[in-house]
Formats: structure tokens, sequence, C-alpha cells
């Protein structure tokens, strides 16, 4: 009972706490939030349905670009851009899955695909004039606009992503616990035996990838409407791939807190490494490349699984 | 369509093909052997391409001549690496396996970052602009050397692998682990060998490639990925393969560049990785299977 | 009824027939053995069956309708579940998990998946066993649990495959019992055998394979005492049965 008064607690003091914290903090915890958001969203088809995704920016690039491109060209408000954004990129990730599963692509080759997916994208940004090429496309921010998704202050940003980071929780949880989360699994753990009693793995697969599609995409549009700057590096490349799947790995594929945990323990990490080594680039990433092996090596279930280990040695 | 574009193009494809292929060779030996897909071959290159600019720098020597220095170098990294890394978790899941090496890449890439700063760093030899003219199209002596020497070392890698015996030893666990280990091959040292090797090949491309290529960080992501297209291309394993796909992707490549616009000829290469994936995922050389 | 109807079933792989011109029925509430030595073709012709490999020629009906080309999961859910020769757990799931995955296949509910799951597990005698991780049972309770998730399918027709390797005379027994256990609640029967004295006693009827062809097909008593029979064991004894 002392972890549900623990849980209510850090609740209550992620929703009421940021108002009084000083500028510095909030961004980290924006940013912690946004990679927990990205994490969970990877999650659905990383850690539950077992297919490894290294693309994931495809999707992330499809939200940001859609809404931002929207806005920009036809005025349609991010809000709504967002939802188109989700629903193009879980309309890709089910081409994607389709090409895949349907052609038997499994483990490494699955990844590479999604990689390749993902890359091509990004060369297809890079080389259209019309989405900003390689400069990128700006998003407007000097007037603040909150029916636009533009916030003067950083505190409704962090309320937002707040918002998304709860309900990827809660559709976690959710899912987990009904016929679709246990066809997932089943097809993570061992598919053949899955199909033999009754599960459609191609179904279930498909499913996943267009529900983790569509909640990256929207991350993607969080990003753009945050930041106010995007570009096909940005956007499409596999930095943020890795840092999509990296807080789930670490804090625990396939549990509904993992990617939560896994991105509080990162994301503090890298400030502080980019802290010290004052204006030194990729120290951070040096760090995360260091910290994937240990995590891999030592604690190959994640933080999660560690400390559930842990807990049954202890009693 | 231009004659002479299209021999300019040839010509670029397969120069740089030979490349791809000696990069691709490690590749798809530390694939045969050790059955993994390492994320972290582009960054190894990376790395002996800093070494050979290094050794430029500091006491000129010749890169082409550093290549007698670095690739022993690195096949003694590579074992370190396989030693500490990599054996430990031979038996984890296939996937984080692969997270594994892409961990060590995002290690060795930013590390490299954090050292010697993200500008594009070039090796000027006094010979670099040397060239010659076949027909209409130009024919650069350093990417004639670079891929006359990646050919060359890896038809030395070949002749390893089929006349001695380390390189049946190889062979054997590539093709058959079981029968391997019962005739009693040491699987340690040459999983420890072959990623050895491995790492030495691409070095030294690396250093083949850096009286032409610029040095950066990120360098070795763009030839990681072509090895993964060429290795997919010619067969996970398939040593022959992976010459034959470096050729045919470095063709592709350069045609792509002829005739698409600005970076798109990339698009190609990738679009050619997904068809293979998808409708021949075993390569060109490879057994189809079940 | 006729549960099962092979018509001419036959599976090529490369130059090698692993299964030529089989005819075999299983009718409603029949035990049926399929016996045969080693590489005869046996699980062959359950990957068949349960829709794993498609066949080089021949029909398979189900229920009177053809389920070539189905995928398995579709022919699980028309009521033909199978277990696999060497068991295939979901490791990382606790058994009762296990068994709900194959109680999905009828329900949309995890409450009612989980009770059926719950009954199957204390039908199958691992009640006790609940909560244990897949991965953590003994190889005689992860036949049973294999037989429980398929149970849980709710299956006219189940398959089993050589469900006794591995197992001592003790529980061999006891899934002997079991198995009588599955059949008494109205499931039709398939079973791939080995140990020959379970296998007799259970059948109502063998089918004998060699070398991919059915040479033999009757009363267990009969079967037994079938020159072919007895040659196509003894034949391959040295080829390490």
């Amino acid at each position: 009972m002392g972890e549900k008064a623990l849980a209510g607690l850090a609740v209550a003091a992620l929703v009421a706490a940021p108002p009084f914290l000083p500028k510095y903090p909030l961004e980290i915890l924006i940013s912690v939030l946004f990679f927990a958001y990205l994490g969970l969203a990877w999650n659905i088809l990383g850690g539950y349905a077992g297919q490894f995704s290294f693309g994931h920016a495809a999707f992330f690039g499809i939200g940001a670009y859609t809404s931002t491109l929207l806005f920009l060209r036809a005025g349609l408000s991010p809000w709504l851009g967002m939802l188109a954004g989700g629903v193009l990129a879980a309309g890709f990730g089910l081409f994607e899955g389709y090409l895949s599963f349907r052609y038997g692509l499994r483990g490494p080759y699955f990844s590479l695909v999604t990689l390749a997916f993902a890359e091509m994208l990004r060369v297809v940004a890079v080389n259209l004039k019309v989405v900003g090429a390689s400069i990128g496309l700006v998003i407007p921010t000097s007037a603040a606009a909150p029916a636009l998704f533009v916030f003067a202050h950083k505190l409704p940003y962090y309320y937002v992503i707040l918002a998304l980071t709860a309900g990827a929780l809660l559709l976690t949880r959710v899912l987990a616990r009904t016929r679709l989360g246990y066809a997932l699994v089943a097809v993570r753990e061992n598919e053949d035996a899955a199909e033999a009693a009754g599960v459609n793995a191609l179904g279930a697969k498909l499913s996943a990838m267009a529900l983790s599609a569509f909640l990256t995409a929207l991350g993607g549009t969080f990003y753009a409407q945050y930041f106010a700057y995007i570009d096909p590096t940005i956007t499409f490349g596999p930095g943020i791939s890795i840092q999509g799947l990296l807080p789930a790995i670490v804090g625990g594929a396939g549990t509904v807190l993992g990617p939560l945990l896994g991105a509080f323990v990162l994301t503090p990490v890298s400030e502080l490494t980019r802290a010290l080594l004052r204006g030194r680039a990729g120290a951070d990433i040096m760090l995360y490349g260091l910290v994937l092996m240990l995590v891999i090596s030592f604690l190959p279930q994640g933080l999660i699984g560690w400390l559930r280990t842990r807990r049954m040695r202890a009693g | 369509m231009n004659g002479g574009l299209l021999l300019q193009a040839l010509v670029s494809g397969l120069l740089l093909g030979g490349v791809y292929g000696l990069v691709a060779s490690g590749l798809t030996l530390i694939f045969g052997v050790l059955r993994i897909i390492n994320f972290a071959h582009g960054a190894v290159m990376m790395l002996g391409m800093y070494a050979s600019y290094w050794l430029w720098v500091g006491i000129g020597l010749d890169p082409y001549a550093s290549v007698l220095l670095t690739a022993p170098a690195f096949f003694v990294l590579g074992v370190a690496i396989e030693r500490l890394v990599i054996e430990p978790n031979r038996d984890a899941a296939e996937h984080n396996q692969l997270l594994l090496t892409l961990g060590l890449a995002l290690f060795l890439e930013n590390l490299a970052l954090v050292l010697w700063q993200g500008d594009f760093r070039t090796l000027r030899v006094p010979y670099a602009n040397a060239s010659f003219v076949i027909g209409e199209a130009l024919v650069e002596v350093s990417r004639l050397v670079a891929a006359g020497g990646a050919v060359a070392i890896a038809f030395a890698l070949y002749g390893m692998l089929r006349y001695t015996d380390l390189g049946k030893a190889i062979r054997a666990l590539s093709e058959e682990r079981e029968g391997a280990m019962l005739v009693g091959i040491d699987v340690r040292r040459i999983r420890g060998v072959a990623f050895g090797i491995g790492s030495a090949c691409v070095a030294a491309a690396g250093a083949l490639i850096t009286p032409f290529f610029y040095i950066a960080p990120d360098v070795g992501e763009s030839f990681n990925i072509m090895a993964f297209v060429v290795v997919v291309l010619g067969g996970m394993g398939n040593f022959l393969g992976a010459l034959v796909g470096g050729l045919i992707v470095g063709l592709a490549e350069s045609l792509g560049a002829a005739f698409l616009p600005g970076s798109l000829k990339q698009l190609v290469v990738f679009v050619i990785f997904v068809l293979v994936l998808l409708f021949r995922p075993e390569g060109l050389f490879g057994r189809p299977r079940g | 009824m006729r549960l099962l109807e092979l018509a001419g079933l036959a599976k090529r792989f490369g130059g090698l027939a692993a299964v030529s011109h089989l005819d075999l029925t299983v009718d409603a509430g029949e035990i049926v053995g399929l016996i045969g030595p080693n590489g005869a073709g046996k699980t062959t012709v359950f990957h068949l069956v349960a829709g794993f490999h498609a066949p080089s020629a021949g029909a398979i009906r189900f229920k009177g309708a053809s389920i070539v080309g189905l995928k398995p999961h579709a022919i699980c859910r028309r009521g033909l579940a199978r277990t696999f020769q060497l068991v295939q757990p979901f490791a990382g799931l606790t058994a009762v998990e296990n068994v709900m995955v194959g109680a999905f296949n009828r329900e949309r509910d995890t409450s009612a998946a989980r009770r059926i799951a719950e009954e199957t597990l204390d039908f199958v005698g691992l009640g006790a066993r609940r909560h244990v991780p897949a991965r953590d049972l003994t190889l005689s309770d992860r036949k049973r649990l294999e037989m429980a998730r398929g149970l849980a399918t709710r299956p006219e027709l189940l398959l089993l495959d050589e469900v006794m390797s591995g197992l001592n005379p003790t529980e061999i027994e006891a899934i002997i019992g079991l198995i009588r256990g599955i059949h008494a609640r109205g499931v039709t029967l398939l079973i791939i055998e080995h140990v020959m004295r379970a296998i007799m006693a259970l059948s109502h009827r063998l089918v004998v394979l060699h070398h991919g062809e059915k040479i033999a097909e009757g009363r267990p008593e009969a079967v037994a005492l079938d020159r072919r029979v007895i040659e196509a064991y003894l034949g391959d004894e040295g080829e390490g049965a």
C-alpha cells in the first residue's frame, strides 16, 4: 500500500508542482515526459508485440510535417493537424507493416526495413522544396494562440505533454489487459504457437503498428509546436528513432511503467552530462550508447525487470 | 541519354562499389560467424579513417601505407570488442544483440565527436588530384587505388578463407556450427578472430578512401547502411555475394546520382534494399528459405 | 459426423516426398492414432492440417469445408487445435496467461477468458501452478500446459503430437488418464505417439505411416499383427528410430 501512496504523491507532484518550478527544471521535466511519451508509443510495437522498430522516426516526421504544413499552408490548427498526422502515420505504419509482415520479415530484418523506410522519408523530405527541403520549416510562435497550439510560456506545453503521457500510460495499461494485448505478447513470445492458439498474428502486429505510429506522430506535432522548428534530420533521422526506444529498453520493454522510468533515469543523466562536459556535442549520446550497452549486458529486462527480480528474491 | 555521363556513372559506381564490397565483406564475415548484424561496423570504419588521418598529420605517413599499421591495430581492437562486449551477451535475445551493437555504434561515433568535434577534415596527399581520362569519363587515381586496394584485400581474405586452416574453421563455423563445435574447433577464438578480421577490413577500407573522402564522426553511418544493403543483397554470410553486391550497389547509387536530382540517389539504394528484403531476403547468392 | 477428411494429401519438399497420396478420415467422437517410424511424415501431416504448410496436392476438409490455404489461426477458430512435438509455451507468461491466449479464441472478455483458463488448468492438473511462469515449469507440466492451451480454444478436434515423449511411466499413465478425460468432454482426438502401449490403449483406430504413405489402418490389435507394419518398424530400427 505504501507503493500506491508513493505513486499518488508522484502524480500529485507532477500536476501541482510545475507552476512553481524555475525555467530550467521545467524544461528538463518537459524533456523527460516527451521521451517517456515516445518510449510508451514505441513500447506498444516494440515491447508488447516484440517487433523492434528502428525507424519510428518515420511516424514522428509524418506527424511533425503534416500538422506543420497544414498549419502553414492551410491555416489549420495544429490540434486538428495533429490528429491528421496521426491518421496518416497510422496509414503509413499499416503499409510498412503489411509489406514487412506479409513477407515474413522478423527480428533484425524487420528492424532494418523500418530503418530503411525512415531513411527514405528523410531523403525525400530533404529533396522536396515544398516541404522546405533541408532548410526545414519554422512554426510562427511570436503571437500566443492557444487555439493554434502556440503558447507564450513553457508551462502549458508541460501540461500538454503530461496529458499525452498520462494518456499513453493509461492506454498501455488497458491494452495489456485486453484480448489484443494478450495476442500481442503471445505473438512476441512465440508466433507459431500463437497462431495455433487462434491468434491472428498479422492482424495483431498491424494493430500494434498502427497504434504505435499514431501515438508517435502526435509526439512529432508536439515537438514542432514546442521547438517551433523542424527539418528532415531532426524529424526523420535515426536520432529520434533511437531516443524514442531507449527509455523503453532501459526502463523495461513490454511493461507499462518501463518507458516512464527509463525516461526519468536517462534524461537527467544526459542533461547532467551535457552540463558537465559543457558545449561538447555528442557527450550525452555517447553516454546513451554506453548506458544501452550496460543495460543490455546487465539488465536485459530493463530496470523494471531488475526491480521485480529483486523483489521476488527478497520475499 | 548522355553517353559520357553514363560512362562516368559506371566508372564512379564500380570504383566506389569496390570499396563497398570490402566493407560489406567484413560485415558479412562477422554475420556468418557470430550471427549478429554489426551496427558498429561503420563506426569502426570511421575510427580507421581518423587513425589514418592522425598518422598523416602527426608523422606524415601516407594513408595507403598506414593500412599496414591500422589493419593489425584494428584487428586487435575488433577482438577486444568481441571479447568484452559481444561474447558476454552471446546467448541474449536477438534483438538485444542488435541493440548492443547499436549502443556501441552510438558510443564510438559520439566519442569521436567529443574528441575531435564534428568539423569535416580532409587528408590532402600531394597526388590527390591526379587523374586520367577513359573516353569521356574522368578517373581519379585515388579512387582507382582505393578500389584496387579494396578488391586486393578482399581477394586476400577470400584466399585465406579458402586455403588456410583458420579460414576453413571460420567457414565451418559459418555454415555448420554444431558440426564445427563437434570437431573441436575453438569457437570462442574463431568468433573473436572473425570480428577482428571484419574490423581490420573496414578500417583498411577507411584508410583507402581518406585521400578523397571527407573525415567526420558521422561518415560511417552512410557506409553502414550501404554495407547492410550489400550484405542482404549478396546473401548474409556470403563472401562472394558481398563483393558482387558491393559493385551492384555502387553502380545503382552512381546511376541514381546521374539521373536523379539532389540526393535522391540514396532512394535507389533503399528501394533495392526493401525489395530484396521483401522478395529475396536470402540475397542473390543465398539459398532460398523454406 | 465426418470431422476431418484428407484425400490424396501430398507434400513435397524439393525432391523429397514427405507425404504421398494420403487418405485419412476422423469421425466425431473417435480417438485415432497416427503411428509410424521416425521420419514417416506424421508431424508433417499435422503441419498440413493445421495450416502451417501448404499441401503440394490433395484435399483437407474439416467439418465438410476445405481448409487448405487458411491461416492456422483461422483453422483454430473453426475448431481445430494442435500441440507441438517440441512444446512451444509462451515462456515469459504465467501458466494461466498462456491458457488465456487460447481461451480468447472464443471469448472477447478478459475475465471470461481468465475463468475458462483457470478451469482448464484445473482440469489438466495444473491448478496449483497457475501463476508460475511457463519457463519455470517441468517438461511434464509444460506438456499439460500446451494441452490446456489447446483445450481452451474449445476445439472439436484436437491434434496431439507426441505428448508423452520424454515422460516417465508414471507421467505417461497420468497423461493417458488426461487424454481419456479430454475425450470424455466431447473432444475428438488425432494423436501421434511413439509410446506404443499408450497409443494402443487409447485409440479406437490406428493409421500407420511409413515414408509418407499409409501402409496400414484398422483396430489396434489388427494393426499390431500386420506384417507390413512390423517390417516397417523393424526395418527402420537400424536407422536410429
